[in-house]
């Protein structure tokens, strides 16, 4: 019996953390229809920010505040991330609405982009991404003031980019040659960096011979607030129910005077914030590098395709199914129950690697795709935008 | 389209290569030695007033944590060895290149290196991919690489020194030791690549000779961070307590031991021996899940003798208070001296020839211990375990008293039982059949 509560807690913590990391794209893709191939990066970012935090707390001094700075992090990823989602969204998705090629491509060069800043971030670079965006953006709001601007456009704006180019190139330079290494000393570089969780969260809880990590029950509750949070907001509120009209019919909701754009701005930052508390959350499982959002992507995605898209209640559960398989095929589980059956059981043996197990989830999802290629729960009737 | 008339060509084409000219003054950033500079006067590389050697290391990509420690370490040599006046009277000029963490990008700079640059030797490599990327380069052109990590074996080439420890140096030691003394019962697990699994098929091999007993084993991919069923693997693998072998790499050994902590798997009762853990890996990791677990290496940066107080504190000098060295760094800065000491016997360092044949016999007073070159092309090196302390850095509670003389070929694996290779005599060669 406690063998297969045990079995069954494992499931559902590997299940939690997809989820969780799902979430995030069940609503973007999901409702939006946006394939964003920049959602691994966002976790990414809600771990740095997880990582910064830690360390915030820390030059405070030892003190109670240091078990409790997982809390503050939790905000400072949602926020960083649903920042960074925003930003997104206004400056290159919302070109892309109803384009998915171009969306996949763009969001995957932010993807690396992304990846990229994090192993070379110096208060240099940033020093010269912040001038370059106050120089052109506020040259070309001055701009847009004069009366004339109409006649002076054409060539007025590819000039202005270029000085601001060259002017925020010219700081990066000057800067990156300076002694001081205030400037030129990188935040975090590509080392993987390391975020530890709070003392109460690092042991586990005595269960028969085995021990429930307590950042799993964590993870676990996390996930379930998530969830409630996400199905409160999107049933309960106005916003909510702003989310929904538009992610079902757009023209229609744009006529009844609901400002899709906010709504679209709203919805991307919103599932992206989620994508920063997923970050959060695998910090207290593995490591923090550039690379961390990659390893999470492929089986997110797997999660809300499963699921079906459009359908929140569709990812939870394909994220449960998907979890609890990979731990009965990965531990064992299932070739252990088969052994009466030889021939089975030596088959389930063989995929009893970490490795393998996902192999064989995998291939069992393009079965599984191939009877209902719509997913396990897909979205009916002919409101759907297509 | 007549828009784009001749003055807007002018203005952006103009604007563009400003653009491009100052974006590239400041991503120069000082290195040192040339950056795949190559030189007017391309003969003999030997006989200006420098000798030119290559490196050929992983600079970007996910490779350079790694190498790039390595890179340091090998500068440093190089730095010691022009100040105290050089090689043959001339000083050493290393060319760098970037093998970007991609085999064929290696292979392609190895190529450049040798034809272009013209160096006597190349110093470089990590990964065993990059290295069979990079043989039949050195093999066809007769030239010469030094190899500065612990690997798998199996490989004895001509063209290649190899200063890291072989299987029988680092991993054999270890699991004896562990069978000695923490459990019979043996877990392995490791990332699904080449090294650990032919790592783990030597161990297998091993412990059954030795009487011990493996209780599972169990592969993850690279990167991946979901270890939950491995440590539940391990539990009921194992329900009293055992001992695990892990060649994981990378992400994944974060993941393992935060998860094991977490389980309640600690060292006194499941203790991890890893090959892949130094202290630069313990850095990133956190000491705090490490505490207690063991590793197995030639070098630890708490070894005591002068050699190494002298290294370390040059190293700490030069790079930072806060860096730490470890075995493939010291590894790296030995080979730079041996080859350094081979080309002074050889009194050249154009005629590879009379170098590999002088490189055989070399000692070097290593941070580790005195080394010696082998007919075999590998390390005479010493065998340490070390338990990870509360700095951070290991105990060490095994050393041999000798360094331990390597069989590139292994004697645990049917197929290269009784096999050895020796260069210095032409009629044995890379692989020949012992007497026994």
């Amino acid at each position: 019996m406690i063998d297969f509560l045990n079995a069954a807690f494992n499931g559902i913590s590997i299940g939690a953390v997809l989820l969780l990391a799902a979430l995030g794209l069940a609503i973007v893709f999901g409702l939006m229809g946006v394939i964003n191939l920049a959602h691994g990066e966002l976790m990414m970012l809600g771990a740095y920010a997880t990582y910064v935090v830690q360390n915030g707390f820390k030059a405070i001094g030892d003190g109670w505040w240091n078990e409790i700075y997982i809390f503050v992090a939790l905000f400072a990823a949602f926020l960083v991330a649903a920042l960074a989602g925003l930003i997104l969204e206004r400056g290159v998705v919302r070109f892309l609405y109803g384009r998915p090629l171009e969306t996949l491509l763009a969001t995957w060069g932010v993807s690396l982009i992304l990846r990229q800043f994090v192993r070379s971030a110096n208060w240099a670079i940033v020093a010269g991404i912040l001038l370059f965006c106050g120089l052109y953006f506020g040259g070309a709001w001055l701009l847009r003031r004069r009366p004339n601007w109409d006649s002076i456009k054409n060539w007025a704006s590819p000039v202005l980019l270029v000085l601001s180019i060259a002017i925020s190139s010219t700081l990066l330079a000057v800067l990156g040659r300076t002694e001081s290494p205030f400037w030129t000393r990188e935040w975090f570089g590509s080392r993987n960096v390391d975020v530890t969780a709070p003392a109460w969260l690092r042991g586990g809880f005595p269960f028969g011979n085995y021990q429930l990590p307590y950042a799993r029950i964590f993870i676990i509750i996390l996930t379930a607030l998530c969830v409630a949070g996400i199905y409160w907001f999107l049933q309960r509120t106005k916003w909510g129910l702003r989310v929904r009209s538009v992610t079902q019919n757009r023209d229609m909701s744009a006529c009844l005077g609901i400002p899709t754009q906010k709504v679209d701005a709203l919805t991307f930052s919103l599932g992206s914030g989620l994508a920063g508390i997923a970050g959060c959350a695998i910090t207290l499982l593995g490591s923090v590098g550039p690379n961390v959002g990659g390893n999470y992507i492929v089986d997110a995605f797997m999660v809300v395709v499963l699921g079906g898209v459009g359908k929140l209640v569709g990812t939870i559960v394909a994220a449960m199914a998907i979890g609890m398989l990979n731990y009965l095929i990965g531990a064992g589980t299932i070739a252990f129950l088969l052994q009466p059956v030889e021939p089975l059981a030596n088959f389930f043996l063989f995929f009893s690697t970490t490795s393998m197990a996902k192999v064989m989830v995998f291939a069992l999802i393009i079965a599984f795709l191939q009877v209902r290629p719509a997913g396990m729960f897909p979205q009916k009737g002919r409101s759907v935008e297509g | 389209m007549t828009n784009f008339n001749r003055r807007k060509f002018l203005l952006y084409g103009s604007a563009a290569l400003g653009t491009s000219v100052l974006l590239k003054a400041c991503s120069e950033t000082p290195t040192e030695g040339t950056e795949g500079e190559t030189t007017s006067d391309s003969g003999a590389a030997a006989s200006g007033d420098t000798i030119k050697v290559g490196i050929l290391h992983s600079l970007s990509g996910t490779m350079e944590i790694s190498e790039r420690t390595v890179v340091d370490a090998e500068l440093l040599a190089i730095e010691e060895i022009n100040t105290a006046g050089g090689v043959l009277g001339k000083q050493i000029e290393p060319v760098i290149e970037d093998g970007a963490s991609d085999w064929d990008v290696f292979k392609e700079k190895a190529e450049k290196l040798i034809d272009q640059d013209k160096v006597v030797t190349v110093f470089g490599c990590w990964t065993s991919a990059s290295r069979k990327a990079v043989l039949d380069v050195f093999e066809s052109k007769e030239h010469m690489l030094w190899y500065p990590v612990q690997y798998e074996g199996q490989e004895c080439s001509k063209n290649i020194f190899y200063t890291g420890a072989a299987p029988n140096q680092q991993i054999e030691p270890a699991v004896e030791w562990l069978i000695e003394n923490k459990s019979d019962k043996i877990f392995l697990v490791g990332s699904d690549y080449v090294f650990p699994r032919t790592a783990n098929t030597i161990i297998k091999e091993q412990v059954a000779a030795l009487g011990g007993e493996i209780t599972g084993e169990d592969y993850l991919p690279l990167g991946n961070q979901e270890v939950t069923p491995i440590v539940a693997k391990i539990q009921q693998a194992m329900p009293e307590g055992g001992a695990i072998f892990n060649t994981l790499n990378g992400d994944s050994n974060v993941a393992f031991f935060k998860q094991m902590q977490a389980a309640g798997l600690g060292p006194e009762q499941y203790p991890v021996m890893s090959v892949s853990v130094a202290e630069e890996e313990v850095r990133q990791i956190g000491k705090e899940f490490l505490l207690g677990h063991y590793a197995a290496w030639n070098y630890f940066q708490t070894v005591e003798n002068p050699q190494n107080d002298q290294w370390v504190t040059a190293f700490k000098e030069k790079y930072g208070e806060d860096r730490v060295t470890n075995d493939p760094m010291e590894a790296a800065y030995i080979m730079v001296y041996i080859w350094k000491q081979a080309v002074e016997q050889a009194g050249t360092a154009d005629d590879l020839e009379a170098v590999r044949q002088a490189a055989y016999g070399q000692t070097f007073a290593a941070p580790e211990g005195e080394v010696k070159m082998n007919p075999n092309h590998h390390l005479s090196k010493w065998v340490r375990i070390g338990q990870v302390n509360d700095d951070g850095l290991f105990d060490i509670v095994y050393s041999t008293d000798a360094p331990v003389d390597p069989q590139p070929w292994n004697q645990y694996v049917p197929d290269t039982k009784g096999f050895a290779c020796d260069w210095s005599d032409s009629e044995k060669g890379g692989k020949y059949q012992m007497e026994s």
